[in-house]
């Protein structure tokens, strides 16, 4: 056991699975020598050699391809894009084969590959390294969509994730890459895959978040509690496909639903999350669906980045409105 | 023509840095070869290859492109009795993929775009699956042999990446296996294509980029895709052979694909060719080429069709007979019509299956709308 930041948990589950499963390649730009922008990948080219942790071009198209042909023929390539922002070539990849190829050969072929990209807002960084568009990916049938929000989640689902049969697109809220350390043990023991995770049980109202939000979501529900209000806090993980059993179940027992995401509001997961709420959920609301979410806007540049992510002062202001009906 | 003169010093040993040059002056020069044995008339232009003094060999390539060719007709025909959707023609440029099915090994992956029927029939796909795909029904793609073949691609240049990746995993686990990937000239314009090519060169890989150059991108003219005067030297950015062949010479298509191969199962790495060709058909069956190219054009090279020139080549050498052809026609027609009536006998698949193999089990998230599914149709 050792006690590691987020960053380092990817590093630690890529490591298990490279030494566990001599299918697994490690793909992306910098990821060798360089050991990832982030250190993310750093020593796995050392000790697992260069074909293994591959230095590609700078050319997202051809990692999402290759990796699909990777994939197809019995490799389990996990993929890193730089930032999210450079993620969208790679739409065309996934979405027209990767997601599909299962579908379209009749099981004949499949695709267990893994696209990782770091994601969201928060360490100042320049222009277009910093959105939140994980509902572009969730839109998509056939894949995963998977965001951890912890040391320990980050290791056990992003095993889980190499070992799926089908496409996960991993999401790596950056701003929490360094922001906690945790103890793990590097036993190879995966998470659940499509499952909500209940970090905190509560009565009055359900909090619904996941990645880097996750932790402004638990220091307000830290807050409601100094207020006498007891929230239940829910990290989604898989945003796609979506558990709704447990946010139903929780909403059911409290009532009370506020949804926080760093993406921007229209057509983002919480949308899908209310929806689901409205038609399944609706005679156990004590009080309309509460959304804190980004706004419909560009994410700013980093001076009024802070402005823009939801705050744990907006998230208890909608736990409270929720309350006072 | 001459031979292709480049020759670019690399030393995969030495570091990355050590083959840097930034203050040398660098000049590169290079020539494209275009390789042709049978002329237009059928002339031998230059000494054949081995496999070609086979006269079995030369008939085996002639039924492959002529079965594609009734193939073709008749898919065509269901098309327009409303029997089948929207169909893509390879009306023409049979001898590229005869000439890819013929050259491969059974074990070798072919990722190819939508034209390549010849190749994939001599592959071991069935007639009635390529209709089942046209047809509507995702079972087509489900190859009962060819099981690493890819499925037929429709998103211009999204299969070459991919075929980069196929040939990575046969490098990967040190297999005399090769990939051939097929294109058209249409997407050698896009990004796609320079990454995997660049990746193909980078990494040595066991990778055989054949292009389709059948002249036309839906409207638009070779002349207006790339002012490169040829496809074939996009390959020396990216540090591999490239060369020019006549796509209408069965022969040539057959000796270049087959060389390709067997340089890239040595290790020797990747080769770009382009096969000269004629899209003598519409785009596909929902264009139109009247609007945009004249009827002119079209009869010219229906003088240059590969079927032609192969088959006069055979009967200039006493190889082939009017009655021959005649059975030949008779046998691959009956052939095509069991396929039809196959493809027209296979039902619909069940509603439920659309959610059977969208992942390898289904989410719970989803199994409502299965049920839903199963509910309204009993």
């Amino acid at each position: 056991m050792s006690a590691v930041s987020m960053v380092e948990a990817v590093n630690m589950g890529l490591g298990y699975e490279l030494g566990a499963d001599p299918s697994v390649v490690v793909l992306g730009e910098d990821v060798g020598v360089n050991g990832g922008v982030f250190r993310a990948t750093a020593g796995l080219q050392e000790k697992f050699g260069s074909t293994r942790v591959l230095d590609t071009p700078l050319s997202e198209t051809l990692i999402a391809g290759m990796s699909v042909g990777m994939a197809a023929e019995n490799l389990k390539p996990v993929a890193e894009i730089q930032f999210l922002g450079f993620v969208y070539s790679t739409i065309y990849q996934l979405l027209n084969h990767a997601a599909r190829l299962r579908n379209r050969t009749r099981g004949r072929l499949s695709c267990p590959m893994v696209l990782r990209a770091p994601y969201g807002g928060g360490i100042h960084a320049p222009e277009h390294h910093s959105e939140s568009t994980e509902a572009i990916f969730a839109h998509i049938p056939g894949i995963r969509v998977v965001i951890p929000s912890s040391p320990s989640r980050a290791y056990g689902l992003l095993l889980a994730s190499i070992r799926d049969p089908d496409p996960v697109v991993f999401l790596e809220p950056k701003r929490i890459y360094r922001l906690m350390k945790q103890e793990i043990d590097d036993s190879g023991e995966a998470l659940p895959l499509d499952t909500c995770f209940v970090l905190r049980d509560g009565s009055d109202v359900t909090l619904v978040s996941w990645g880097a939000m996750m932790h402004e979501t638990e220091a307000a529900a830290e807050h409601l509690q100094t207020q006498g209000i007891s929230a239940e806090v829910i990290d989604v993980a898989t945003i796609k496909p979506l558990d709704m059993t447990t946010i139903l179940d929780s909403v059911e027992k409290t009532g009370r639903c506020v949804i926080i995401h760093e993406a921007a509001r229209t057509c983002g997961v919480g949308a899908e999350i209310a929806a689901q709420l409205a038609e399944s959920g609706l005679m156990s609301l004590l009080a309309p669906i509460e959304r804190v979410t980004g706004y419909d806007t560009i994410m700013p540049l980093f001076q009024l980045e802070n402005e823009y992510m939801p705050s744990a002062e907006r998230i208890v202001a909608a736990a409270s409105r929720s309350m006072d009906n | 023509m001459t031979k292709q003169t480049v020759k670019i010093e690399h030393n995969r040993d030495t570091p990355h840095s050590a083959n840097m040059r930034t203050t040398a002056p660098f000049s590169a020069k290079f020539n494209i070869s275009f390789i042709q044995f049978l002329d237009p008339e059928a002339r031998v232009v230059r000494p054949l290859p081995g496999f070609a003094s086979q006269p079995e060999k030369l008939i085996e390539l002639y039924s492959a492109m002529l079965k594609t060719r009734l193939f073709d007709t008749k898919a065509i025909s269901l098309q327009r009795r409303g029997q089948l959707g929207t169909y893509a023609s390879s009306m023409g440029q049979e001898a590229i993929g005869t000439a890819a099915g013929s050259a491969m090994q059974p074990e070798d992956v072919l990722v190819p775009a939508y034209r390549e029927y010849a190749a994939q029939f001599l592959r071991g796909v069935r007639m009635q699956d390529i209709l089942l795909y046209w047809g509507g029904n995702e079972t087509g793609m489900n190859f009962a042999a060819a099981k690493h073949d890819f499925p037929i691609c429709i998103p211009i240049a999204s299969q070459i990446p991919q075929a980069v990746g196929v040939a990575y995993a046969m490098q990967y686990r040190k297999e005399k296996r090769v990939t051939l990937c097929i294109l058209g000239d249409g997407a050698t314009s896009k990004g796609d294509f320079y990454e995997a090519i660049n990746a193909a060169g980078i990494w040595n890989l066991p990778l055989v980029f054949l292009i389709n150059n059948n002249q036309w991108a839906i409207s638009l003219p070779r002349t207006a895709q790339s002012h490169a005067e040829t496809l074939a030297q996009k390959a020396i950015a990216a540090g591999i052979e490239g060369q020019q062949v006549d796509g209408n010479d069965v022969i040539a298509v057959r000796y270049c694909v087959q060389k390709a191969l067997d340089k890239a199962r040595r290790g020797k790495g990747s080769t770009l060719i382009e096969a000269l060709t004629y899209r003598l058909c519409d785009h596909t069956t929902a264009d139109d080429a009247s609007r945009y190219r004249g009827n002119d054009e079209i009869e010219e090279h229906w003088r240059y069709e590969p079927l032609i020139r192969l088959r006069k080549y055979l009967e200039q050498n006493k190889c082939w007979t009017e009655a021959d052809e005649k059975t030949l026609v008779k046998t691959i027609g009956a052939e095509v019509e069991n396929a039809v009536k196959d493809y027209l006998a296979t039902p619909t698949q069940p509603t439920t299956s659309m959610f059977d193999y969208l992942y390898e089990t289904l989410p719970d998230a989803l199994s409502s709308q299965r049920e839903s599914v199963k509910r309204r149709i009993p």
